[in-house]
């Protein structure tokens, strides 16, 4: 569904972010990306929808290349891309509704938006997965109100209603603690399963994103090193992303993470 | 170095005996010309006056006291012109401002290289000029009166509120507006969901604010014929009517004060 062929982003400053990657994620697979800061997880999914620009190489998702569309058709093909972000992004002076309705500005035009006339059918859905996301009463919130955990689910809640086939989904746990990063990150993989989509999570912490994607690609310096199920990630392979560590505590399996709050932390 | 080892210690000072010596010799030759200016100004002074202005000045509050209340009834007129100069100049200030600001602020200029500098160039003019000389250069052109004065207070307060609006502006919080691109939004609807609610708190403190100035400004506006208070002002000044001054300051007082409070609860309300 989304293929991405000799992918390079070169920064001005000369700092080669991401080296001629090449990847492909099925229809509905949960993939997550992890890395040292630096290793180009964050360019690498804003190259998918071009919020950075590519260097060169090819982003095809489906049947469309997305590199060299103009801006309107980049926008038709951004509706089908969801992103839900580490600091939440959400436009803190807009109510939690508006918010959610902002993931229609794709489909919706310049004046309605403007005055806030969405479709119904559009704000029926906005209802609805502020009720799947457990929001349904802070629907008239403004969004600085809301918690850490809150905010994220608007933010997934704004990328879903985009009806996506992907979500690109950058750090969506770093700003949260331990316990509601489970809860955010079982929802996204909840929604994703619900909805059939493909997902690339870019995450820092190993043990969480064993626990729940189906595979698991790791990058260093700009290019893949690691691609397999979670299973597989042994401590040789962890030391070939990260580096010399001991790895023994932080992928150890454990079926009682779920009530142990503290989470090995790599910086 | 400031550390140096005194008999195996470790000592720390601010400064090296060296540099602590170049200061104090920095501020002897400060204190130095200051002496020395403050007795050429001495010289050109013509100390009988100054001596002599306490009681000038208590004769003037003297002759000023009471004010004269009766005058009122001819300051109304004047006092709502000034009030309406400084809200339309602001009013019309700010629809130029903000296309200007949006121009001018580097993250959503158009054309960095060619168009930014235009709008620079727009804010500095301008601001550059006092906005008593745009309305000496306006009564020339279109004549005396309240409509001379509405155009200099805007046109003061474009380069004003423009500077400050596109400051806000590259201030904003740009993964917001990445998460609104992200949606397949176009770059209007990016401004009007991801810019425009960071920089409403700014637009409207800046609003009162400039508004706030614009009252004194346009008080002084009829000093030149550009309408308003200012020209009561004057030809008491002019006539020695000093009972007629005071109720007029007075006046101007209660309007600035009057746009302080309004500007305060404005404020209050939208942050």
């Amino acid at each position: 569904m989304l293929r991405l062929k000799k992918l390079v982003k070169t920064y001005k400053t000369g700092d080669q972010a991401l080296k001629a990657v090449d990847l492909e994620v099925p229809k509905g697979q949960v993939l997550a990306l992890i890395g040292p800061s630096g290793a180009g997880k964050s360019t690498l999914i804003r190259c998918i929808n071009r919020l950075v620009e590519p260097t060169s190489g090819e982003v095809w998702l489906d049947d469309i290349e997305l590199t060299h569309l103009g801006a309107g058709a980049l926008r038709r093909a951004r509706r089908k891309m969801g992103m839900i972000f580490q600091e939440y992004a959400l436009v803190e002076r807009l109510t939690v509704m508006e918010n959610v309705l902002s993931g229609r500005l794709g489909y919706v035009g310049f004046w309605r938006s403007l005055t806030r006339r969405f479709p119904q059918s559009d704000v029926d859905e906005a209802f609805r997965l502020l009720d799947r996301v457990g929001l349904l009463a802070m629907a008239d919130k403004r969004a600085d109100e809301l918690s850490g955990g809150q905010r994220q689910r608007v933010g997934i809640a704004r990328a879903l209603i985009q009806n996506p086939a992907l979500l690109l989904v950058d750090e969506p746990t770093a700003s949260l603690d331990p316990k509601t990063s489970r809860q955010i990150m079982r929802l996204i993989c909840e929604l994703c399963a619900e909805r059939g989509l493909a997902a690339i999570i870019n995450i820092h912490d190993v043990a969480l994103a064993q626990l729940f994607v189906q595979r698991v690609i790791g990058l260093r310096f700009g290019a893949i090193e690691f691609d397999g199920p979670p299973d597989a990630l042994s401590p040789e392979v962890l030391t070939t992303i990260y580096g010399e560590e001991d790895w023994q505590a932080t992928i150890k399996k454990d079926e009682d993470a779920e009530d142990d709050s503290v989470e090995e932390e790599l910086a | 170095m400031p550390v140096r080892e005194i008999s195996g210690a470790k000592v720390w000072r601010r400064r090296s005996t060296g540099e602590a010596l170049l200061r104090w010799f920095g501020w002897l030759v400060g204190v130095a010309v200051f002496l020395w200016c403050w007795q050429r100004i001495s010289a050109a002074t013509t100390w009988f006056f100054v001596w002599d202005a306490p009681r000038i000045a208590g004769d003037i509050l003297d002759r000023a006291t009471p004010p004269r209340w009766s005058y009122i009834d001819a300051l109304w007129w004047p006092i709502w012109d000034t009030l309406n100069i400084a809200t339309l100049g602001t009013m019309i200030a700010l629809v130029f401002a903000v296309p200007v600001a949006f121009l001018a602020a580097r993250n959503t200029s158009p054309s960095v290289w060619i168009i930014r500098p235009v709008a620079l160039l727009i804010i500095v003019a301008s601001r550059s000029i006092n906005s008593l000389i745009w309305a000496l250069l306006l009564i020339a052109i279109i004549g005396p009166g309240v409509f001379a004065g509405i155009i200099a207070i805007a046109i003061r307060s474009i380069g004003f509120c423009a500077k400050l609006l596109y400051e806000a502006i590259e201030e904003i919080d740009e993964t917001q507006v990445e998460a609104i691109s992200a949606t397949g939004a176009s770059r209007w609807q990016v401004m009007v969901y991801a810019i425009a609610p960071q920089i409403m708190p700014a637009f409207a403190g800046i609003s009162v604010f400039r508004w706030d100035i614009n009252i004194r400004e346009s008080t002084v506006l009829g000093l030149v014929g550009a309408g308003g208070i200012g020209l009561q002002l004057s030809s008491s000044l002019n006539t020695l009517a000093w009972p007629q001054v005071s109720l007029i300051l007075l006046v101007i007082l209660a309007a600035v004060v009057l746009g302080e409070w309004v500007s305060a609860k404005v404020r209050g309300a939208i942050i």
